[in-house]
């Protein structure tokens, strides 16, 4: 496995580390991301094993193709050093690192993964990083975060610890994580880096599920943390680009054919030059809606 | 490596095994428990009895209560309670691997 | 010799119970004589009795046949009511025939076995320690495994001849009219005992509840009754079926089921008026939920349901949603009481429901059936008997009759349980030949039977449906749990597993431990 920096990643599966049951059928979901976790799930006497069993999962179970995330835990543990060597050894895509609070962390990081990476004799830059942002000194230092290091995968804001740090706790209708949502996303943005919006808990909600979904995705969020299967589902039906979305992409995509047919080094459509970001919202449109089943083969829309 | 404690890894859920380690004195000697042990009992043996080989262990007393799991689940919780029986989990020796 | 899906049948037993290998899942037209019971004349005034014991010593003899129904499950109170007084009484050579065992009749029968009580059992199946007790060569001579289809066959047919039927029921008049519907212990249908009550020499009823005559609906009726026993108590209401079906949150069974529900909705069969047969199980469950949902968003509805029924699918009975529900048997409380309620429940016998010498039953008609595996293998023949331990622990049930019966047989399981595969190169025991099963839909894709171009033609643009070679899967399922040790057994057969018209698939030998 190798880290990849541009992927589809709307979903992000949360498995508790030492679970060797949900570790076996991780894979089975169709989750884009499966986050193996070392951390918050797992009970400090139990650290050594869930090390051992993440390592030995990665090394032999297949995982469908899922991108593999490894949550290790916090650089204030004494588990820290050995989780990153384990999960280097391992071969794991990305290693997550949890309560984030500035660049110099994400950069002691990827120190620490080349160190690993050199004595194991493993080529650098094979393993991505990503940042949990979980406290308020997290969000206000987002933009160093991001931009940090050139493995940088993404950012993801952990709703239950900024709340507490914050001196409130979750809502329902998630005002009061407005403001890091929007920090989060923005600073993602800027860095062209992946922004993922927090967990919804509670699995008897669909209506609040879909409704907190919606609105990331509205935002401009490239994926969601979840921690049910049943979930991947509903974030994806979320996700979906719609039928005219689809038709703009190929259109778009088709102006790209031309040119290069011609030999052209710009891009236009309809008469007006087609801009960068619009050649790549083309590209994550019909990526997504390939991955969706909404495009067959030949591109044609085979959606309901 | 030298087992300096008796120490157990692993649960008894569906798809763990229990991996309880004791110093012996006559090679690995292993009492496994597993609604597997007809088809995947000599197997099973066989993991435990590699992963504590390359740990450096080579009398052990082990009791293996198995609910199903694979082979990588054997491997991992026989590396944790090996790292725990020889007091090594701070620093465990990733080489054997 | 061998049959026609390649087991070795121990040539000694089948020549000495005069049995043929299976050959084929086409039945024919073969014409049948059926059988009819010894009536003792009686005008029915005195059926009412107090003592179960008078009753067996005037009519059990040894080496007779006598039978029982399943329909309590764990809630039973008859089964051992009676086999400790034929116990007690120190008959011998005794045949059980029950439609089924469960598992709380499992000591009373050890016990009798080892006394030399019961010397032969025929049975759809049997779980824990019966299963283990037999599959260790518990029981001199082999246990004869019949679907329900097939002993409702042997019944008419006289291979098997029931001399007392002792069944339970929550409900009788004096003269013998009885249902499953009212009463302390309802468990909806009497389906399979209503052979039972039809053919066996002397029919005996055991009841915690006698109401005036006449008792109506009846589906036992009066004319078939020699006796009616009061009993304190004739089951445990709470153990009879599970309560109230909850839905899985297992995400591997929803997973599965909304596979199966694809390979439904996108069948030829999934039109106006289709039907289905669905299981008990978790993924079962779900697919009726799912297929409630298909049906509402296409406008479509289905003719019949049938089978073992749960609440479920009485709900889309009542949504409109199904026509009719064919009910032989109710696995949960819900799906019992509204059979008293819905006259579009139709309580059928097990004859009616998947007899395959008659003149059609139910399962000919039917589109679809969602049927469950311990192991399937790469020629797509099912086991629904034997653990992968070697060890007895299932039963026939309607699997084949069923599976050849509905146009689509789909098979769901998952890829592996713990360490087992289910989809293996050969099955321990062959139950349902892979000639009659179509589809089969596990966690990581789908295979179907390549005698089945039309569906492999309708499937493969579906999407998101992962179509595989079943020995793909079967690899999938290796590499994930390894190659398991051969099980050792020994020379001697435990039990045979008939296919539904009498002929024999499979054998099952004593497991070497």
């Amino acid at each position: 496995m190798t880290y990849v920096k541009n992927r589809l990643r709307r979903t992000m599966m949360f498995v508790p580390g030492n679970n060797p049951a949900m570790i076996k059928d991780a894979g089975i979901y169709g989750a884009d991301s499966i986050m193996l976790d070392l951390e918050d799930s797992v009970s400090l006497t139990e650290k050594d094993a869930a090390r051992m069993l993440v390592y030995e999962a990665i090394k032999t179970v297949d995982f469908g193709g899922s991108e593999i995330v490894v949550r290790v835990n916090g650089q204030d543990t004494p588990f820290y050093d050995e989780d990153v060597k384990a999960m280097v050894k391992a071969g794991v895509d990305v290693i997550r690192l949890p309560k984030t609070e500035s660049a110099a962390m994400i950069q002691k990081l990827v120190e620490d993964i080349e160190h690993w990476e050199d004595e194991f004799g493993i080529e650098r830059g094979t393993i991505g990083v990503m940042a949990a942002i979980e406290s308020a000194k997290g969000v206000l230092h987002a933009p160093e975060i991001a931009e940090s290091t050139p493995l940088m995968m993404g950012l993801a804001v952990s709703g239950e610890d900024y709340t507490a740090d914050m001196h409130t706790h979750r809502y329902p209708d998630g005002r009061e994580l407005e403001f890091a949502r929007n920090m989060v996303l923005q600073a993602a943005r800027s860095a062209d880096v992946y922004a993922f919006d927090t967990v919804f808990s509670n699995m008897k909600d669909t209506e609040g599920f879909y409704r907190e979904t919606n609105y990331i995705h509205e935002l401009g969020y490239d994926g969601k943390s979840l921690v049910n299967p049943r979930q991947i589902a509903m974030v994806n039906k979320v996700f979906n680009p719609t039928k005219e979305e689809i038709e703009d992409a190929q259109n778009v995509q088709n102006a790209i054919r031309e040119a290069k047919a011609k030999g052209s080094g710009v891009i236009s459509m309809n008469g007006k030059m087609v801009d960068k970001p619009v050649v790549e919202k083309a590209t994550r449109v019909l990526q997504t809606a390939k991955a969706s089943n909404l495009i067959d083969e030949e591109g044609n829309y085979i959606g309901e | 490596m030298e087992i300096k404690t008796t120490a157990v890894a692993g649960t008894l859920e569906s798809s763990d095994i229990q991996i309880m380690i004791s110093k012996g004195t006559n090679g690995i000697d292993i009492d496994l428990e597993s609604e597997v042990k007809k088809t995947y009992g000599d197997q099973i043996k066989k993991v435990i009895t590699d992963t504590l080989k390359a740990y450096g262990l080579e009398n052990v007393k082990v009791k293996a209560t198995d609910k199903g799991a694979l082979d990588c689940v054997i491997k991992a919780r026989t590396l944790a309670a090996a790292q725990r029986a020889t007091e090594t989990s701070d620093k465990p020796d990733l080489e054997v691997l | 010799m061998e049959n026609n899906v390649k087991r070795q049948l121990p040539d000694d037993l089948m020549n000495e119970l005069n049995l043929k290998p299976y050959e084929t899942t086409d039945i024919g037209h073969p014409e049948e004589q059926r059988v009819a019971p010894k009536v003792r004349v009686t005008t029915g005034q005195d059926k009412v009795v107090d003592s179960l014991e008078q009753v067996i010593k005037d009519n059990l003899k040894d080496g007779m046949t006598i039978s029982f129904h399943h329909h309590f499950r764990n809630g039973d109170f008859a089964f051992n009511k009676v086999m400790d007084l034929i116990i007690k009484l120190g008959y011998k050579d005794l045949t059980l025939a029950p439609s089924s065992l469960t598992g709380v009749m499992n000591d009373k029968i050890i016990e009798a076995i080892k006394k030399g009580v019961i010397t032969n059992i025929t049975s759809s199946g049997m779980r824990g320690s019966l299963g283990d007790f037999v599959s260790h060569g518990g029981l001199k001579n082999p246990v004869i495994f019949r679907s329900h289809g097939n002993r409702a066959r042997s019944i008419e047919e006289g291979e098997i001849k029931i001399d007392v039927a002792f069944l339970g029921v929550p409900i009788s008049d004096p003269a013998g009219n009885a249902n499953g519907q009212e009463g302390d212990a309802v468990f909806g249908s009497l389906g399979y005992a209503l052979m039972d009550a039809q053919y066996a020499n002397k029919v005996v009823l055991l009841t915690d509840n006698i109401v005036p005559y006449p008792n109506t609906p009846a589906s036992i009726k009066q004319d078939q009754v020699d006796y009616i026993v009061k009993v304190d108590k004739i089951g445990d209401p709470d153990k009879i079926g599970s309560g109230a079906t909850r839905f899985t949150k297992d995400p591997k069974e929803l997973k599965i089921a909304q596979m199966v529900n694809q390979v439904i909705v996108n069948s030829p069969y999934f039109k106006e008026g289709f039907s289905f047969q669905t299981g008990s199980g978790g993924a079962a469950l779900a697919v009726t939920r799912y297929l409630r949902q298909a049906m509402i968003d296409k406008g479509i509805t289905a003719s019949f349901a049938v089978g073992g029924i749960t609440k479920p699918t009485t709900d889309l009975l009542e949504e409109g949603l199904v026509r009719k529900v064919m009910d032989v048997q109710d696995f949960d409380k819900g799906a019992a009481a509204s059979m008293a309620k819905n006259r579009n429940q139709q309580e059928i016998d097990a004859s009616w429901y998947a007899d395959p010498h008659n003149k059609g039953a139910v399962v000919n008609n039917l589109d679809v059936s969602i049927l469950s595996a311990l192991q399937i293998d790469t020629d797509f023949n099912v086991n629904v008997m034997t653990g992968s331990d070697g060890v007895i622990r299932g039963a026939v049930g309607g699997h084949q009759d069923s599976a050849a019966g509905a146009k689509m047989t789909i098979i769901t399981a998952p890829l592996v349980r713990g360490r087992n595969a289910t989809v293996v190169p050969s099955v321990e025991t062959v139950v349902t030949p892979g000639s009659s099963i179509d589809v089969l839909v596990t966690e990581r894709g789908i295979a179907i039977n390549p005698a089945r171009q039309d569906l492999i033609e309708a499937f493969k643009n579906v999407p998101g449906l992962q179509i595989l070679d079943i020995k793909d899967l079967q690899k999938m399922a290796e590499k994930q749990v390894g190659v398991p040790k051969k099980l050792e057994y020994t020379d001697r057969t435990v039990a045979l597993v008939e296919y539904r018209d009498g002929t024999v698939i499979d054998a099952i030998k004593e497991i070497k431990d």
